[in-house]
């Protein structure tokens, strides 16, 4: 390197300035050394991020490595990292076993048989009501759109216990309609990300449609929707994991083992086989995949969705 | 005219949502609200008995109180900790790393894990004889811990695996620090600050909004946190873990004493409520809004 400052200038020349210049000078080398130490930084920073990486790593590791185990190889000291040999057929025995099966596929089925109509109804509503808070004028909307938004604040626990009642009286309990049917109202946080995407859609396309005579239904299905596509494609995707995931209605809305979701299904399981870890972790990993895959795809709209709601929140 | 079909249209389109507030949400919060002051066993009528509901609570339920305990110390530990984690954890993903982006994706992995399979891995990772961390300790020649077999240690545990799922409030800082404007970071070094000052001075003040946002999300979270201390330690061992929400649930659906467990979920309601209140005015000193 040079004895070249950040301006170009010359040591030479700098020293010709004097005193001023030789403090001017110092300053241009302490410049310099800072970027060693910033590169010393980094180097740092990478070290613990790979150690925190690790630990963050291990559970989902070891979830994997001990579906793939012989059971003598679980509880193994010093431990068994790598099983050997890869037994493959856990996965086959948690479907299959007579005795200590766990019901996937049936699991399955009842979860989509919730899932889909839920996330339909979510979305359908959600975008209804989201298009009248952000596209039609009307005298209370912000007191309407301020209402969902406190709504969001109530606790699940505070409305669950009369739901469960009234559902008792009107015969749904046991049924997949206390988990289904709820959606096609909206729900509050599609709305409110529906809303603040409407909003910021062009005003012209809005005027220029509605001097061609259109009415609210032609703009909404015209317009506005297969503009949303990316606010849809988030909102869809954050409804179907939060109903996929969901644990507690489920629990108490479904009595009948053949009706379980795959959560409950999997709290079942290991309620009923604690001790089968090999097989748990196996049915653990044929539940994660697919959110994995999911999440692939999906990478963008996820981590967008989430900061979105942080940022304008 | 104009005015009154716009009102229409704006109605009718916001009927979804109208409908299933009156059904889903004002029905039940009065109906709870009416239970609460009623005894009513699932299998009968309420009837009312005033304010015997919460006289028992206060007085004579010793489960109520350590539930309360249990779920403060759980909040008021691991709220500040995920929050600094993910804190920590999104400034150092937004220096210039190699391989940011598997990092990032490393940490943010866990947010998918569904609570109920997290569980159950837990149970198998924190095995006190045999389990992965133990095993790990005893490398460092530390002595296994009772990790779920304690009553000091399972709370500690539960803590802990929150720490896990950091990730979603990692990425809305991450996203929050990209905000931040590079120019306030230079005119900062130019005057001499090291990476502390960096941090506190500019970094902190302008994410604050964003962390005020997560710490209140945070707060509402943890007091309702339900799925994971019932499937690992059923409140146990010593109703150590035994949270707020598990002891609604308890009385709602085992007891089946709704009029006392919709007591129990009001106050529930009523602390989350304060504690957001609280937080909020707590910050106005404290937060910078640019």
């Amino acid at each position: 390197m040079d004895n070249l400052d950040r301006a170009g200038r010359s040591s030479a020349e700098l020293a010709a300035g004097g005193a001023a210049q030789a403090v001017h000078r110092q300053r241009a080398r302490w410049w310099t050394s800072t970027r060693g130490i910033e590169r010393i930084k980094i180097g740092a920073v990478f070290l613990v991020l790979c150690a925190l990486s690790l630990l963050y790593f291990l559970p989902i590791y070891w979830m994997i490595s001990t579906s793939l185990k012989v059971d003598a190889q679980i509880f193994t000291n010093p431990p068994t990292w790598i099983p050997n040999p890869i037994r493959w057929s856990n996965y086959y025995d948690a479907l299959n076993d007579a005795i200590s099966h766990f019901p996937f596929l049936q699991d399955l089925r009842n979860t989509l048989t919730i899932t889909v109509p839920a996330v339909t109804g979510t979305v359908v509503s959600s975008s209804i009501v989201a298009y009248s808070l952000a596209r039609i004028k009307w005298p209370g909307r912000d007191i309407l759109f301020g209402l969902i938004l406190a709504t969001m604040m109530i606790p699940q626990w505070v409305t669950l216990i009369p739901l469960y009642i009234f559902f008792v009286k009107i015969g749904w309990v046991g049924t997949f309609l206390p988990l289904t049917v709820p959606s096609w109202t909206g729900d509050a946080f599609s709305i409110f990300l529906l809303r603040q995407f409407f909003r910021q859609q062009p005003q012209e396309m809005f005027d220029a449609a509605g001097i061609d005579g259109a009415n609210h239904f032609g703009m909404f299905w015209r317009i506005v929707l297969p503009l949303a596509k990316p606010a849809l494609a988030v909102v869809t995707l954050f409804s179907f994991l939060n109903n996929w995931t969901d644990f507690i209605n489920p629990l108490i809305y479904l009595s009948d083992p053949s009706m379980y979701t795959l959560m409950l299904g999997q709290y079942a399981f290991f309620g009923a086989h604690h001790t089968y870890w090999s097989e748990l972790m196996a049915a653990d990993v044929m539940i994660l995949a697919p959110l994995v895959v999911l999440f692939f795809f999906t990478q963008r709209f996820f981590i967008e969705g989430v900061t979105f709601t942080g940022l304008r929140g | 005219m104009r005015r009154r079909r716009e009102l229409l249209f704006g109605l009718l389109f916001a009927s979804p949502w109208i409908v299933g507030f009156l059904v889903f949400t004002l029905y039940p919060l009065s109906s709870s609200l009416y239970y609460s002051f009623t005894s009513y066993h699932i299998t009968g009528t309420p009837y009312w008995i005033g304010w015997s509901n919460f006289q028992e609570m206060f007085t004579d339920d010793n489960l109520f109180w350590v539930s309360l305990w249990n779920s403060a110390v759980y909040s008021l530990v691991s709220v500040p900790l995920d929050v600094s984690v993910a804190l920590l954890l999104a400034v150092m993903l937004n220096m210039a790393i190699p391989g940011r982006r598997i990092f990032r994706t490393i940490f943010f992995l866990p947010q998918i894990v569904p609570g109920v399979v997290m569980a159950i891995l837990f149970v198998l990772l924190f095995n006190t004889q045999d389990g992965i961390f133990n095993d790990l300790l005893s490398v460092f020649g530390i002595s296994p811990i009772p990790w779920l077999s304690s009553p000091d240690w399972a709370m500690r545990s539960l803590i802990l695996m929150t720490t896990w799922g950091v990730g979603n409030s990692m990425v809305i800082f991450l996203a929050g620090l990209q905000d931040v404007p590079a120019h306030l970071y230079e005119a900062a070094r130019l005057d001499g600050a090291g990476s502390f000052r960096l941090f506190r001075y500019v970094t902190v003040p302008m994410v604050s909004p964003v962390i005020l946002f997560n710490v209140v999300l945070s707060i509402i979270a943890s007091f309702q946190t339900f799925v994971v201390p019932f499937i690992v330690t059923n409140g146990g061992p010593l109703n150590s873990t035994m949270l707020y929400p598990l002891q609604v649930y308890l009385n709602a659906f085992q007891n089946f004493r709704m009029g006392y467990a919709s007591a129990e979920a009001w106050f529930m309601f009523l602390i989350i409520f304060g504690l957001t209140l609280l937080t909020l005015r707590l910050s106005r000193g404290v937060v910078h809004y640019s």
